[in-house]
């Protein structure tokens, strides 16, 4: 094992760090305090990781180990003293700080994942080095790009809107009529129940191997959610607003338009987050019964068949930024448009 | 006539037939093209009885007509000993045990991170997070993944499935337990202080009480995605036995009836799922002397 002198400075700092915490209490009660440790901690896992890209095959030795299981402890206790700052007093240093802390666990996940992966020789079949699934992302760009358009732009967003417009149409038609409402309310809740996924090689048959079956897959998911939301949110409207509407003599769109959509906007934008989710789970499920020679739902289930673990591992990793980034995105907009509404106020 | 209009009862029998009808006459408009090509083909005289007559028995029909399933569902359920592997009660059992241990775990995982969550603030802080955003990734995408690596190292079977069921359903139970175990009223958390009630008292006695309706809330919903994440979890294992695997022979081999079957058995189990966590539910309010 032959680490370069700067490996073992780097593993040293977090030692005079936690030495440091120790003797003077008062160390992390202040914010560059703080910022020392935690960067002084991180030095220490690049150091681990390091030695173990650098040691040849079977010779790391288990006081590595120690070393990472003590680093491991002492991310706790830096995660520990971030998540205990009065986050209430500066609304800037608040989002930082909320930032910061899971990041800094997602960073330890991640640190952890490579170094056992890697330090303990793990098959690259059963589990690959994040660093490898990284090397694959970056081979293999064109390919992941190609499979993004196919199932989220054309198939995914196409059923999306579909779905979602189709649904807040149906309930504002619903809604006029009391008799339908009673019927279609409970099947509608008992149909958001149901496995729909199911019908996916039902659509596959019908509408063919391209995007148009996954998008149908889509609809057929998103449909009743949006349905149910917007039935609810509709309904959700104080009898007072309603009674001052009609006291402004305001026509039945008036209303509509003016008070029960606004207010029945936050119920909208909960089925939109809900389907978010349920579009791509929808859109790749139904590319396990067939598709195009592209797709990421092809290319996961055909890759795992050529044990081509980083590819579908990257692919992976594809699918979960497009759906926390589609998301966040969503949540963005229910801030800019629901911003008024009791649960965003700041207790 | 006033209580025919307002009773939910006839409300929704009136949409479940009106469905009933418009699926009658999608299968006579979706069968009639394959139906139609065929009178050609063979030069046979048709009208329109014989054409709707016929949509309505075809053998691999686009669209079959309830009956068609209804029928086929009698004969899969019925037909056959319930170990034959062409009885769905058969493949129906293979795909509740996996949800129900699948459920089983996520319950568990689901409950145990709550109140960890509850209790420490740097899980709070750092986990929480990352528990919203993981619902984010499609993870049944990952579940081919995860039943051909645990296949690799030997876990086959049942447990492979149960893995993705309980990550699925593991979600809406950590986020509304967090919630219920959060709700007791500040007032009665204050009056457990007052009484030098330790943490663990505090729970027992206030928390995990208050936090019910909640639980029960997170079962219904996880009890419907777990079976979801059992039926997807059959899909790429070779699909030997259960609801997904009817689901994927039915697709090569476009038996459309089976397909549906499969369909209709795996929505009346998850029906009645629901039924019985509402059954639990109202069981457990009653002993707790909620009145309904």
């Amino acid at each position: 094992m032959s680490f370069g002198v700067n490996t073992f400075l780097f593993a040293l700092m977090p030692l005079i760090g936690a030495a440091a915490a120790l003797f003077r209490k008062g160390v992390t009660v202040l914010m560059p305090g703080k910022i020392v440790i935690t960067l002084v901690v991180a030095s220490g896992c690049m150091a681990t990781l390091n030695s173990v890209h650098s040691a040849e095959s079977g010779t790391t030795s288990w006081g590595i180990w120690l070393y990472v299981v003590t680093l491991a402890g002492l991310m706790w206790e830096v995660m520990g003293f971030w998540s205990r700052v009065e986050t209430q007093l500066n609304k800037k240093t608040g989002i930082v700080i909320n930032l910061l802390v899971p990041l800094l666990f997602g960073g330890m996940l991640l640190y952890l994942w490579e170094m056992l992966t890697i330090g303990f020789e793990v098959p690259q079949v059963l589990l690959p080095a994040p660093s490898l699934i990284g090397v694959a992302f970056a081979n293999s760009l064109e390919m992941l790009w190609a499979d993004f358009q196919q199932t989220f732009l054309k198939a995914v967003l196409a059923g999306f809107f579909m779905g979602c417009v189709s649904g807040i149409v149906v309930a504002v038609l619903v809604d006029k009529v009391p008799f339908l409402q009673r019927g279609l309310l409970p099947l509608g809740n008992l149909a958001s129940a149901l496995p729909i996924v199911g019908v996916a090689p039902i659509m596959v048959m019908w509408f063919g191997f391209d995007w148009q079956s996954k998008a149908a897959v889509v609809v057929m998911m998103t449909f009743f959610p949006m349905l149910v939301n917007t039935l609810t949110g509709l309904k959700s409207t104080d009898r007072m607003e309603l009674d001052l509407m009609h006291s402004y003599a305001a026509d039945y769109w008036q209303m509509l338009l003016k008070v029960r959509l606004p207010n029945a906007l936050p119920f909208i934008f909960n089925a939109l987050k809900i389907n978010s989710t349920l579009a791509l789970i929808g859109a790749i499920v139904a590319e396990f019964f067939g598709t195009p020679i592209v797709g990421m739902g092809f290319r996961i289930s055909t890759e795992i068949g050529r044990m081509n673990v980083d590819v579908v591992w990257a692919s992976i990793a594809v699918a979960a930024l497009s759906g926390s980034l589609f998301y966040a995105l969503l949540a963005f907009l229910e801030r800019q448009f629901t911003g008024w509404h009791p649960s965003f106020r700041v207790s | 006539m006033n209580w025919l209009r307002t009773s939910s009862f006839f409300s929704i029998a009136a949409v479940l037939a009106f469905t009933t009808v418009i699926w009658y006459g999608a299968a006579v408009y979706l069968n009639s093209d394959v139906l139609i090509d065929k009178y050609d083909r063979k030069k046979i005289e048709w009208n329109f009885s014989k054409l709707v007559e016929d949509s309505w028995a075809m053998k691999r029909p686009v669209m079959p007509a309830p009956h068609q399933i209804m029928l086929d569902m009698k004969k899969s359920i019925f037909g056959y000993k319930i170990s034959s592997k062409r009885s769905l009660v058969y493949h129906g059992w293979v795909t509740i045990s996996s949800t129900l241990v699948g459920f089983a775990m996520g319950a568990v995982l689901g409950i145990l991170l709550a109140v960890g969550i509850v209790h420490v603030s740097t899980l709070n802080k750092s986990v929480l997070p990352w528990i919203i955003a993981s619902q984010t990734i499609p993870i049944l995408a990952i579940a081919p993944m995860v039943i051909v690596v645990l296949g690799a190292i030997g876990v086959t079977g049942l447990l492979p499935k149960a893995i993705i069921s309980a990550y699925l359903c593991f979600f809406p139970i950590a986020i509304g337990m967090v919630k219920g175990l959060r709700s007791p009223d500040p007032m009665h958390l204050d009056l457990m202080k007052t009484y030098n009630a330790s943490k663990s008292q505090t729970f027992y006695k206030l928390r995990w009480p208050t936090s019910t309706p909640f639980l029960f809330a997170s079962f219904k919903v996880s009890i419907a995605i777990s079976l979801v994440g059992a039926i997807v979890g059959e899909l790429p294992a070779g699909a030997r036995a259960g609801l997904g695997a009817r689901l994927l022979t039915g697709s090569y081999y476009g038996q459309t009836v089976q397909i549906w079957s499969a369909l209709f058995v795996a929505s009346i189990i998850a029906g009645s799922f629901v039924y019985l966590m509402t059954v639990m539910e109202n069981r457990v309010q009653k002993r707790m002397g909620v009145q309904a």
